[in-house]
């Protein structure tokens, strides 16, 4: 990345120490659909408004919700360009992974690993910062499912509940109000559709939302069919 | 002159009932000369995790180093133990990422995993593992070695008696081999602590 005529930074620091480029990403971030995510002490849930801008456009190619080893996904929120890169970065170190160890990846070793290559991109010449924020759901070396988030700056933090792009204060709140510490994976999948129903533009339907479930240390992207059946409990 | 049989090594690694032994050797020669008869071929990795290095000294040393290097790195980032199995197969991978101009090493691994389930493993040099319920061996009298160890093996030994057949084995498989011997070590992994004793062996 970057070659030798461009062997400086483009992140550098304001006078106030501000990294600029970083703060704009973030706002990139916050133009994107919204993505949300729930831990409970037997799984994650994540999931993400797919909205698209036509009819005409095949929903069924449109993946958000990426499996990125048998026990983590990832969703985003912000450029999807860039999320792609990210997730095939992370499919590859993780496969390396296994074969070195010849076992799966930890999601907090995956998450360090993807934030290490988003802070590179502020630090390395001639690139730009990453314009995503991710929401990794996945099984930790002891098997504790776990929910972290991943900033364009490379910092990464352990959420119980957050939410990420466009209505991420709102669902936030939302989000506080219903969690609870003791709360049932099957609990949290509701809970998370109705957070993205509060902030939807129109009708939300199985067709114009991804959501993504670590269940029992495996990761899977919820078919429309099944989650026909979340929304049809729901109502 | 086989590189492998430079120095000599000869070591058993066996299981028993929730527990796992490993015994090698002290001999250190240079062919027929021998130089020291307290060379360190078995090193403990970890509490649970130990593996024994039979082949040229320079690597056995070496290798040693590289394997608690990367070991400790693991257990820094990942901040928990690493089991046996992973263990074996970084090793396989280190191994195998030096092919084409390997480290002459014919390495054994011993230990109990999370559950306290002995795990017992060997490979060649360049990697090739095997995993097996019983025991392993490897150095310069693999024949007498493994003749030893299928005679006087049994399963589910207490650790008493994993220590008597492991010493037995190991002291007169050296004794018709001139390159192994110069007395023995022998270490009893059990979940409570490990038992190491040294052997008093024909100084020959």
């Amino acid at each position: 990345m970057g070659d030798s005529a461009y062997s400086f930074s483009l992140t550098t620091f304001s006078r106030t120490g501000k990294l600029l480029q970083i703060e704009y990403a973030l706002n990139a971030v916050a133009n994107g659909r919204t993505s949300l995510g729930l831990c409970t002490k037997d799984g994650v849930v994540i999931a993400t408004d797919k909205k698209l801008s036509s009819p005409l456009v095949d929903v069924e190619h449109v993946h958000k919700v990426e499996r990125i080893t048998p026990a983590c996904g990832f969703v985003y929120s912000g450029v999807g360009p860039d999320y792609r890169v990210l997730v095939r970065k992370a499919r590859k170190s993780s496969q390396s992974y296994c074969l070195q160890y010849g076992e799966v990846q930890p999601v907090s070793q995956l998450v360090k690993q993807t934030a290490s290559v988003m802070q590179e991109y502020t630090q390395s010449g001639g690139v730009r910062p990453f314009g995503i924020s991710l929401l990794v759901a996945g099984a930790d070396g002891d098997g504790t499912p776990r929910l972290y988030q991943v900033d364009p700056s490379g910092a990464y933090f352990g959420w119980k509940a957050t939410a990420i792009g466009k209505n991420y204060v709102n669902a936030k709140n939302f989000l506080e109000k219903r969690y609870q510490d003791d709360m049932e994976l099957e609990d949290a999948i509701h809970t998370a559709l109705l957070t993205l129903r509060e902030g939807f533009e129109g009708e939300m339907n199985c067709d114009n939302i991804e959501v993504g479930v670590l269940r029992e240390g495996k990761f899977s992207v919820l078919t429309p069919a099944q989650i026909q059946d979340y929304l049809d409990e729901a109502n | 002159m086989s590189i492998l049989e430079y120095n000599g090594a000869a070591m058993i690694a066996m299981a028993g009932k929730n527990c796992v032994g490993i015994a090698a050797d002290r001999r250190l020669g240079m062919q027929a000369q021998t130089v020291s008869c307290n060379f360190q071929k078995v090193f403990s990795v970890s509490d649970k995790i130990y593996v024994g290095l039979a082949g040229l000294a320079s690597d056995v040393q070496t290798l040693h180093q590289l394997l608690e290097y990367r070991l400790n790195l693991y257990e820094l980032n990942e901040e928990r133990k690493m089991s046996p199995q992973v263990f074996s197969t970084l090793l396989s991978n280190v191994l195998y990422s030096k092919r084409f101009g390997p480290y002459f090493i014919e390495p054994i691994v011993a230990g109990l995993d999370k559950d306290n389930k002995p795990f017992l493993s060997g490979s060649d040099l360049i990697g090739a593992t095997v995993s097996t319920d019983d025991f392993v061996v490897s150095g310069t009298c693999t024949g007498n070695l493994f003749g030893m160890c299928e005679t006087l093996y049994k399963p589910d030994l207490e650790p008493d008696q994993l220590f008597e057949t492991l010493a037995q084995a190991l002291l007169s498989s050296v004794d018709r081999d001139a390159l192994s011997g110069w007395g023995g070590v022998v270490h009893i992994i059990t979940p409570t602590g490990v038992m190491t004793k040294e052997l008093k062996g024909r100084q020959d």
